[in-house]
């Protein structure tokens, strides 16, 4: 198990290695890979829809097609793409920043990735099953449980199994950061990413659950006759609406703080400055995750709810507006009178503040509940929430991917091709999403497959089709940038951007164990204060010993593997009755595995006191 | 760091299952889960309570429920959760028999209330034509006490793994946060049956 060992290795060695690892660092490059290959195709797809949009009256798919392409866009982006790259962030740098060796249940967190990947290709089968889910990532009933064919059955099964990974994560992280911070690192001197990751993870704890239920519900009428949704029985589609919701307010703020935390951190290491206003900064985090399980029926203004339910959640809403508010200029004051570096990271940050402000003011007059009658269902909200959504979470993936590569893969990014991904993909993303606000004002409504001639849509649609294209390209640019830096970029040292935060403390990439021994913090940016009193490493908190350590294991992936297709037996159940095999089949190999789990002890092993030492620094 | 994790009295500490970082993680652990699990039932009775009255002519809940079967049930969960407190009381002691033995009556207790639930559903089902695709009431009903029965079937599924893998070999700092979690968890499982009784049954009998 020492590193050696790991170098020269078979590509079947290998591959078994990412199968059963448990180290939060690998999982993290897994979730990494995995979110970066659905980026992809949620990124096809958007181009799939913009091209279709690209004149009036456009035959390029068909409608039923562009139903599929706008559902799979929004359920792959969000569910597949933008969560996991958020988590393999979370998973590779966080132990890292509170001196830890791995989060606190590794046998879980593997698990958490399975569930993730298998529920993804769950849902991307479907293409080839005879069709993807049709009825929007928000799959409302009726229009989600009156959907023929079997497209919404794998929309169910596979945000079910991928949502149940999530939680998986968001337990791990809630223990790791409450259990296995370093010594000295007390809540109020951990780095902002930290924080955010915290705050996340308990908004994914309290917020998922609720999306579980709506899905169970919508497979039970789907699958088994209920009738939950069904007018006809007594039933309510409202209620799916309102679960959909509780979970999907959250679901934004679970998407943005990670990312309002990884900018955090770079304003402070590019600025040379602490962070200015760390305790408002923390404060304000809290109060956005408080205020966001508040709000969820802002999406609701024009179900009749009635004007004082209107009213309440409306004031909420505009009340997220105040602490967010804080964060942007707590980030301008760090700015303010710093020494600042201009790279690809800190230009993906520095971009970020006017596009995503601009997407918090339209959500403020969105909800204004009044005028939302005239904004909903428009290309005024499709343009407020990918001003949200790509100028701060993709913006906020981006740079935490130019930062923190060398510290995950162990080599610097290409500078150059990080700054030409910037401009591109910065300036088509305004030339896309800029003019659909106008789009949407001049009544053009969402989701439709296509628009008339002559309505004053035409040269809209047209340049924001052309910005789409450039940020395709940027994304191109940052692919073969990964590509060229794996094989032939700098090497990374420990410590690239003369960083504040523990993470730069240990070699790039750090060995499996991450802290030989586990740093002493005495204060917040613990590396930068060792190098201001001229010390320039960590004090160790404990003599040098043995390092215990938890044991891979396949059982995570054979648990997933059950519960994919038990998935298939719960939709095919409705046709064949072969069906039920996968079905009880794939529920023995799930709850099997979970048996042998039980009752398989598992202690781990040590790495030596002897072993460390001969390991070089 | 010791490879040997079993007790003996002279070493016990006073805490078993938190005297490790990993029974500490799994202590706390469970804990956030059960916060989870409690937005997932605030969930399901919010459906039911917005769809109790959606019978489509099908039988009320006034006319369906009993309260004295209910009743029983209710004493039966109750009991085993105090029963699972002093299993765990005797884990603290380092008493492993006895707390094998207040565990396998706590899980015969959680037995006999799953044995009357399907009694229950049988009775429903088969005396009333009261199904979980009649009306939506039928749907949220039986999802919502469902589910909950659900739980107590993987808790005694859970309970019995770890009674028959750690028969032989007793107490030790490896096995009694196991112990302890899923006491916790049983316990919750009873907190939840306590709303089911008063909202479910209590309310539909009377409010």
């Amino acid at each position: 198990m020492s590193n050696a060992a790991t170098q020269n290795k078979g590509f079947a060695a290998v591959l078994w290695d990412y199968l059963t690892t448990v180290d939060h660092k690998k999982i993290g490059k897994l979730y990494l890979y995995a979110g970066g290959l659905f980026f992809l195709l949620g990124g096809l797809e958007a181009m799939i829809i913009r091209i279709q949009l690209i004149k009036p009256e456009n035959n390029f798919i068909s409608a039923g097609l562009y139903n599929e392409m706008i559902t799979m866009h929004g359920t792959t982006m969000i569910f597949l793409a933008a969560m996991p790259l958020l988590l393999g962030l979370m998973n590779a740098i966080m132990p890292l920043q509170i001196g830890a060796r791995d989060v606190a249940f590794p046998f879980l967190n593997s698990l958490g990735f399975w569930m993730f990947l298998f529920g993804g290709i769950m849902l991307n089968v479907s293409w080839f099953t005879g069709g993807a889910p049709d009825s929007g990532w928000t799959a409302y009933a009726p229009l989600s449980t009156q959907s023929p064919g079997h497209g919404v059955d794998y929309y169910v099964m596979g945000l079910q199994l991928s949502g149940a990974g999530t939680l998986m994560g968001g337990i791990n992280f809630l223990v790791t950061i409450v259990n296995m911070r370093a010594p000295g690192m007390t809540y109020m001197r951990m780095p902002l990413f930290t924080w955010t990751t915290f705050v996340v993870s308990i908004l994914i704890l309290f917020a998922f659950p609720a999306l579980t239920v709506g899905l169970f519900l919508l497979m039970f009428d789907r699958m088994f006759g209920a009738a939950f949704f069904d007018v006809a029985l007594g039933g309510n589609s409202i209620i799916w609406q309102h679960l959909f919701w509780i979970f999907g307010h959250p679901e934004v703020y679970i998407l943005i703080l990670p990312a309002f935390g990884l900018f955090s951190d770079i304003f402070s290491t590019f600025s040379k400055k602490r962070l200015f206003g760390y305790t408002a900064m923390v404060f304000a985090t809290i109060l956005i995750a408080f205020l966001g399980f508040m709000v969820w029926a802002h999406h609701m203004f024009t179900v009749g709810m009635g004007p004082v339910a209107n009213s309440i959640f409306a004031i909420a809403t505009m009340a997220i507006a105040v602490p967010t508010g804080i964060k942007i200029f707590n980030w301008l004051l760090t700015l303010w009178g710093g020494s600042i570096t201009i790279n690809s990271a800190m230009l993906w940050s520095l971009g970020f503040i006017p596009s995503f402000t601009l997407g918090g003011m339209t959500g403020v007059m969105v909800a204004a509940a009044v005028a939302d009658y005239q904004y909903h269902d428009t290309y005024f909200v499709v343009a407020h929430f990918h001003y949200v959504i790509v100028g701060g979470v993709v913006f906020g993936i981006l740079a935490g991917l130019h930062y923190w590569w060398p510290k995950i893969f162990g080599r610097i990014l290409h500078e150059g091709m990080g700054k030409l991904t910037f401009w591109t993909f910065f300036i088509g993303f305004h030339l896309t999403f800029f003019i659909q606000h106008f789009l949407g004002l001049m009544g053009m409504p969402r989701r439709y497959w296509v628009f008339l001639e002559d309505q004053g849509l035409d040269t809209g649609n047209l340049i924001s089709t052309i910005g789409a294209f450039f940020m395709a390209f940027g994304v191109i640019v940052f692919l073969i940038n990964a590509i060229y830096t794996a094989v032939k970029g700098e090497k990374a040292p420990a410590d690239p951007w003369d960083g504040r935060t523990l993470e730069w403390a240990i070699s790039s990439p750090p060995p499996h164990y991450n802290f030989k021994q586990l740093p002493l913090v005495r204060g917040l940016d613990p590396l930068w204060i060792e190098k201001m009193e001229g010390k320039g490493k960590m004090t160790p908190a404990e003599p040098l010993g043995d390092i215990h350590m938890p044991n891979g294991s396949i059982i995570p992936f054979v648990m997933s593997l059950g519960f994919f297709i038990a998935s298939f037996g719960f939709i095919y159940q409705t046709n064949y009755d072969i069906a039920y095999i996968f079905l009880f089949g794939g529920m023995a190999i799930g709850l099997g595995s979970m048996l042998v789990r039980s009752l398989k002890d598992d202690h781990g092993y040590h790495i030596t006191k002897e072993e460390l030492e001969r390991e070089a620094d | 760091m010791s490879h040997d994790h079993s007790l003996n009295p002279e070493t016990m500490p006073h805490n078993p299952e938190k005297a490790t970082l990993e029974g500490k993680n799994k202590f706390l652990g469970l804990w956030f889960f059960l916060g989870g699990e409690t937005v997932l039932f605030a969930s399901l009775f919010g459906t039911y309570l917005a769809l109790k009255n959606s019978t489509a002519g099908g039988p009320s809940s006034e006319e369906l429920f009993g309260l004295e079967l209910v009743f029983i049930m209710t004493m039966l969960l109750l009991t085993s959760s105090l029963t699972s407190v002093y299993a765990m009381y005797h884990m603290k002691n380092n008493d492993f028999k006895k707390m094998q033995l207040w565990l396998g009556i706590t899980g015969l207790l959680g037995l006999a209330f799953l044995s009357l639930e399907i009694y229950e559903f049988y009775h429903y089902i088969h005396d009333y034509g009261f199904t979980f695709r009649s009306s939506a009431f039928g749907s949220a009903f039986y999802t919502l006490v469902g589910f909950h029965g659900g739980h107590v079937l993987f808790g005694l599924c859970w309970l019995t793994a770890i009674m028959v893998r750690n028969a032989k070999r007793g107490l030790n700092l490896y096995n009694a946060p196991k112990f302890n979690t899923f006491s916790l968890y049983w316990h919750f499982i009873d907190v939840v049956w306590v709303f089911i009784f008063t909202v479910v049954y209590l309310m539909g009998k009377v409010g």
